[in-house]
């Protein structure tokens, strides 16, 4: 039974990624494309976790780590680049503030 | 035992999965940046947390491991992904994002005004008291 509800589990999970490839591809501003990454990057964390439950295994907890700080740099990184446009600021550099 | 915790670990999984697509539903048809950012916000803490809490109960009444690994992950998506949001939105905010035209309130770009009036006032103080030194 469990292992019905796992693959009926990364079915939904595969369609919420098709949805958000759609923004993807669709967004209007960048900040949507960036939304839909971090959901996919999310997403994909969980179907690794659904993964790891159909095949018995602990091999891939350290993908479901990598993949949840990498999403968030990643987001973190992304949007201050639209902000700012740049991703590291130097010293000295903003003098505006 | 066993079929009760079966049965909590398949509510747990199903209930993230149908969470998870929800807000895809929600990214696609939600007409603004900002709703749109709601609902996958939504999705990636509690969808996530639920799958997630789901494996962690799977593997200690299976396999009888109580996965440091994974409670570390939850606690990291937990933190992080609602900070990722907000950065997100406030990014779109201050790059001009247009909001959508029902929106009824826009509390962050009165902040950001308020903000800018306190800082010029401040400005003009400081040149007045350069200028007072001065004499």
């Amino acid at each position: 039974m469990i292992n019905g509800i796992l693959f009926a589990a990364l079915v939904i999970i595969s369609l919420a990624i098709l949805g958000c490839l759609y923004r993807l591809m669709k967004g209007p501003s960048m900040a949507d494309r960036i939304t839909s990454l971090d959901t996919i990057g999310i997403n994909l964390l969980a179907m690794v976790a659904v993964l790891c439950m159909l095949m018995r295994t602990e091999a891939y907890f350290e993908i479901i780590l990598l993949i949840g700080i990498l999403s968030f740099i990643g987001t973190t990184a992304f949007a201050r680049y639209i902000e700012r446009g740049v991703v590291i600021e130097q010293r000295g550099d903003d003098d505006d503030r | 035992m066993m079929m009760i915790g079966e049965l909590l670990i398949g509510l747990l999984v199903l209930f993230g999965a149908v969470v998870s697509a929800l807000s895809a539903f929600g990214l696609i048809r939600l007409p603004d940046v900002y709703l749109r950012s709601h609902a996958a916000t939504k999705s990636t803490t509690l969808g996530v947390l639920c799958i997630l809490s789901g494996a962690f109960l799977y593997f200690m009444f299976y396999l009888d491991h109580v996965s440091a690994k994974l409670l570390l992950g939850i606690v990291f998506v937990f933190i992080t992904s609602p900070v990722a949001g907000h950065l997100n939105g406030r990014a779109a905010h201050r790059t001009g994002v247009p909001l959508w035209k029902g929106s009824v309130r826009d509390d962050l770009s009165e902040a950001m005004r308020r903000e800018e009036q306190g800082r010029q006032v401040q400005q003009k103080d400081g040149s007045k008291l350069e200028q007072d030194n001065r004499n």
